[in-house]
C-alpha cells in the first residue's frame, strides 16, 4: 500500500496512432516522480487519463489503493496542464475562490487556504487585480497556487518552471520539496532534463507512447555509464598506456579514460601511481540524464503533435 | 449537479456584475420611457390646436366643418385673402382656406389653403380629410340623400361578425392584437436564440482561447461545464427580459404621476403605450373600447406561460449547439461563422414561417414548423397568440412541447460529445463531417 498510483497496462490508442501503447508503473507516495520524453511521446495524453479527462482504452488505474473513480477522486488531484491559462477578466480572489470551490472545498475552507497560499506567496496585494494585468512569471504562480490549493494527494505539473524567471522558479521549486515532505505525491512531466535530475527521486521515460526507462535517477545512470573517469594530474607525461584503459580525450592536464572491459578504476589509480604522477582527482563520468535522453529517443522518429491528425 | 449549479453561479454573476448589464437592461427600458415621454410631452405641450380661418365665399360649409375632437379647429371669418394674409402675419392663425365665390361641389375646382409655416403630413392629412368628409357630405345630400340616410350608413361599420367555432367573439381588433403578440414574441424569442447563443458561443471560446478549458476540465465534466455555462447565460437573459417586462410597464403606469395634469390631454394622444391602453381603457371612442375589449380576450397568462416555455426550450435547444460550434474553433471568429451556418438555416427558416403562421394560424406550414423542434419555439408563439384551441389545438401544442423537450435532450447529447472533443483540441478547425465523428465515438 505503499503507492499512491499504479498504472496496469493502459492502452488509448487514436485512429491514426498509438498515443499511449500498454504502459504500466507506479509511483511511491510522497515521492517526486518524473515523466519524461520528447513532444509527442503521449505524455500529456497520460496525464488526461490520471486525471479523469480521458478514459482509457483498456488498463486500469489504481489510486489510492482503489480503482481510480474520476468522479470522486477528482479532489485528491491537482493538476496544472501544459496548455494553461485563467479568465483574464476575472479577478484573482475570486478565480481562485471559483476554481478551489470547483475541486469541491466549500467556501469557507476554499477562503482560508487562499489566503494561506497568498500569504506564504506574498500574493495579498493581487486579491483584486485581474489576471489580464499580471505577467506570465505572477500569473504561473498563481496557476500553481490554484493546482496545489486544496492540498490533493496527488499533485501533476506539466512543465511548471516554463515562464518563471530563476528566483520563482526556485520559490515554487522549494514548494514542491515542501509538498512532497508533507506526504504530497509530485508527478512532474517536463523535456527540461537537469530540473529533473535535480528535483525527482524516480523517473520514467516514454517515447511513442511507450515506456522506454523506469527507476530511480541514480539507477539509471548507474545503467547507461560507460565506465569513465576523469584524472586530473600535476603533469602529463608524454605517453600514457595502460593495459586497463584507453585514453579517449586530453585537456590540458586532465584526461578522460574509458576503463577495459574486466578492470576496475583501483587497476587505472595504480597505473598512475606506478608511474609516481600526482594524482589531483579521480572522478567517475556517469552520463547526464540529457545524454541518455537524447541516445534513447534519436532515431525513433518522434513523431510530434503537428503531424498528428486532428482526432486527438 | 452541484457543479453546474457552481459553474452557472460565476457565468451569472460575471456578466450580471459587468457595467454593460445594468446599462442596457435598465438603459434600454429607461431610453424607451424617455422617448416615450418626449413624444407626449411636446404633443401636449404644443397646444396642439391648429387653427385655420376659413373665408367661405361660395357659403358650401355653412359656417361649420366637422372637426370632430381634433386638434385642428375651423373658424369662419368674412375677409379678403389680403386681410388673411395680414392676420396669418399676426399669427392669428395657423393657415387658411379660401373657397372662391365661383366655387361649386360638383364642379372641378380646387381650394386654396395657405399656411404661415410648412403644414407637416399629419395635420395636412387631417385637413384634407375633414374638409373632404364635410364637402363628401354636401355632395351626397345634393344627390336628394337625406340626413338620417346618410348617418345611418356612417354609423353602420361592422356588417359580419366573425366567431370561433367555440363561439367567442373574434372581432377586428382582437385578431389584429394576436397578431402583434404572435409577431412581437416570436420575434423575441429570434433575437434571444441569436444573443444569447452567440453569448454562450463566445463564452465557449473564451475558454478555450484563454486555456483554461483544461484546467477546469480536470475538475469538472466538460459537460457539467457546457450545462452550467448554458444555465448561467439563460438566467442571465431569463433575468434581464423580467426586469424588461417590469421596467417598461412600471415606467408606463408611473407616466401619469410625473405629468399629472397630463392625463386629460393624454388620451388624445394618438401613440400610446400599450400598457396605458390597459389601463386606461374607458376610452368613449369605440375603436378603444374594442382594443380593450380585444386585450381582455386574449389570453395573456398563457402567452406569457408559453413564451417563458419556449423561450427556454429554445434556448437550451440551440445554444448547446452554438457551445459545441465554440468548442471545435480556434481565436478566429470566422472560423466560427461557416460553422454557425447550418445552425443559424432553421432558426432563420422558422422567422419566415413564422410571418405566414401569424396571418393563417393553422395552415399545413404552421402547423408543421409549430411541431417541429427547431422551429417551434419560434412559429408556435406566432400561432398561441391567436388563442387554444383557435389557433392552436391542444393536442398540437402538448406535441409540441414534448418534442422540444426531446429535441433539446438530443442536441444537448450531441453537442455534449463534440464539446468534450472540441474544448481540448487546438490546431485546425474541424469540418461538420469530423465533428460528426466525435459525436458518435466512444469516450
Amino acid at each position: 500500500m505503499n503507492n499512491i498510483l499504479e498504472l496496469h497496462n493502459l492502452k488509448k490508442y487514436y485512429a491514426t496512432q498509438k498515443a499511449v501503447d500498454d504502459i504500466s508503473f507506479s509511483i511511491n507516495r510522497g515521492s517526486i516522480f518524473g515523466l519524461l520524453g520528447p513532444n509527442g511521446a503521449g505524455k500529456t495524453t497520460l496525464l488526461r487519463m490520471i486525471t479523469g479527462i480521458f478514459f482509457p482504452d483498456s488498463g486500469n488505474i489504481i489510486f489510492d489503493g482503489k480503482e481510480f473513480d474520476p468522479l470522486n477522486d477528482i479532489i485528491k488531484i491537482g493538476y496544472m496542464p501544459e496548455e494553461r491559462g485563467l479568465y483574464k477578466k476575472m479577478k484573482i480572489g475570486e478565480q481562485a475562490l471559483y476554481l478551489a470551490q470547483l475541486k469541491g472545498l466549500s467556501r469557507s475552507e476554499a477562503m482560508e487556504k487562499i489566503k494561506f497560499w497568498f500569504k506564504r506567496l506574498e500574493m495579498e496585494s493581487w486579491w483584486n487585480k485581474k489576471v489580464e494585468d499580471l505577467s506570465k512569471g505572477m500569473s504561473q504562480k498563481l496557476q500553481f497556487v490554484i493546482t496545489v490549493l486544496h492540498e490533493p494527494k496527488l499533485i501533476i505539473l506539466d512543465e511548471p518552471f516554463s515562464g518563471l524567471d530563476p528566483l520563482n522558479a526556485n520559490l515554487i521549486k522549494d514548494e514542491i520539496y515542501g509538498l512532497a515532505q508533507r506526504g504530497c505525491t509530485v508527478i512532474f512531466s517536463t523535456h527540461r532534463m537537469e530540473q529533473v535530475e535535480e528535483i525527482c527521486d524516480h523517473i520514467i521515460l516514454m517515447n511513442l507512447g511507450q515506456k522506454v526507462l523506469d527507476g530511480t535517477v541514480s539507477d539509471i545512470k548507474q545503467q547507461f555509464k560507460e565506465n569513465k573517469f576523469s584524472i586530473k594530474l600535476s603533469e602529463i607525461p608524454a605517453d600514457i598506456a595502460g593495459a586497463s584503459f584507453t585514453v579517449t580525450d586530453q585537456k590540458a592536464n586532465a584526461l578522460t579514460v574509458k576503463i577495459k572491459e574486466g578492470f576496475k578504476s583501483n587497476d587505472v589509480l595504480q597505473y598512475f601511481l606506478h608511474q609516481n604522477l600526482t594524482v589531483e582527482s579521480f572522478n567517475e563520468i556517469l552520463p547526464s540524464l540529457n545524454d541518455i535522453f537524447i541516445n534513447l529517443v534519436e532515431g525513433t522518429r518522434a513523431k510530434t503533435r503537428a503531424f498528428q491528425s486532428s482526432e486527438a | 449537479m452541484n457543479k453546474i449549479l457552481l459553474v452557472a453561479r460565476r457565468e451569472f454573476l460575471s456578466r450580471v456584475q459587468k457595467k454593460t448589464f445594468l446599462l442596457t437592461t435598465i438603459g434600454l427600458p429607461l431610453i424607451i420611457f424617455i422617448f416615450y415621454a418626449a413624444i407626449i410631452y411636446f404633443q401636449v405641450k404644443s397646444t396642439g390646436n391648429y387653427r385655420v380661418a376659413v373665408a367661405d365665399n361660395a357659403h358650401i360649409f355653412n359656417g361649420k366643418i366637422d372637426a370632430k375632437n381634433d386638434e385642428i379647429v375651423f373658424q369662419f371669418i368674412t375677409a379678403d385673402t389680403a386681410q388673411l394674409q395680414k392676420k396669418l402675419e399676426a399669427n392669428e392663425y395657423d393657415g387658411y382656406l379660401v373657397v372662391p365665390a365661383s366655387f361649386s361641389i360638383g364642379g372641378k375646382d380646387s381650394l386654396m389653403f395657405r399656411s404661415a409655416k410648412a403644414t407637416g403630413l399629419m395635420t395636412r392629412e387631417k385637413i384634407e380629410d375633414r374638409i373632404n368628409k364635410a364637402l363628401e357630405e354636401k355632395k351626397l345630400l345634393g344627390l336628394n340623400v337625406s340626413k338620417a340616410q346618410l348617418d345611418s350608413l356612417q354609423d353602420q361599420k361592422e356588417l359580419i361578425k366573425f366567431s370561433s367555432a367555440s363561439g367567442k367573439d373574434e372581432n377586428n381588433a382582437k385578431v389584429g392584437i394576436s397578431y402583434a403578440v404572435g409577431m412581437i414574441s416570436g420575434f423575441l424569442i429570434y433575437i434571444i436564440l441569436f444573443i444569447y447563443g452567440t453569448m454562450v458561443m463566445r463564452g465557449v471560446m473564451e475558454e478555450k482561447v484563454s486555456r483554461i478549458a483544461e484546467v477546469i476540465i480536470s475538475s469538472v465534466k466538460p459537460f457539467q461545464l457546457m450545462m452550467g455555462k448554458i444555465t448561467g447565460i439563460g438566467a442571465v437573459g431569463l433575468i434581464q427580459f423580467l426586469i424588461w417586462i417590469v421596467l417598461v410597464f412600471g415606467l408606463q403606469f408611473l407616466l401619469p404621476l410625473i405629468f399629472p395634469n397630463l392625463m386629460g390631454h393624454a388620451q388624445h394622444v394618438p401613440i400610446q403605450p400599450a400598457g396605458m391602453q390597459a389601463a386606461h381603457a374607458v376610452q368613449n371612442s369605440g375603436v378603444m373600447e374594442k382594443l380593450s375589449l380585444g386585450l381582455s380576450e386574449v389570453n395573456f397568462p398563457l402567452i406569457t406561460g408559453c413564451f417563458i416555455f419556449y423561450f427556454l426550450g429554445g434556448y437550451f435547444l440551440y445554444s448547446s449547439l452554438f457551445a459545441a460550434v465554440g468548442s471545435a474553433v480556434n481565436e478566429d471568429p470566422q472560423d466560427a461563422q461557416s460553422l454557425l451556418f447550418p445552425i443559424m438555416m432553421p432558426i432563420i427558416f422558422a422567422m419566415v414561417i413564422m410571418t405566414k403562421a401569424v396571418n393563417d394560424p393553422n395552415s399545413p406550414l404552421a402547423v408543421f414548423g409549430s411541431i417541429f423542434p427547431l422551429t417551434s419555439p419560434i412559429v408556435m408563439m406566432a400561432r398561441i397568440a391567436h388563442g387554444v384551441p383557435e389557433g392552436v389545438t391542444y393536442f398540437q401544442l402538448a406535441l409540441s412541447m414534448v418534442l422540444l423537450v426531446l429535441g433539446f435532450l438530443a442536441t444537448t447529447w450531441l453537442a455534449g460529445k463534440i464539446y468534450r472533443v472540441g474544448i481540448l483540441m487546438y490546431g485546425k478547425k474541424p469540418s461538420w463531417k469530423e465533428m460528426f465523428k466525435w459525436a458518435f465515438r466512444k469516450n
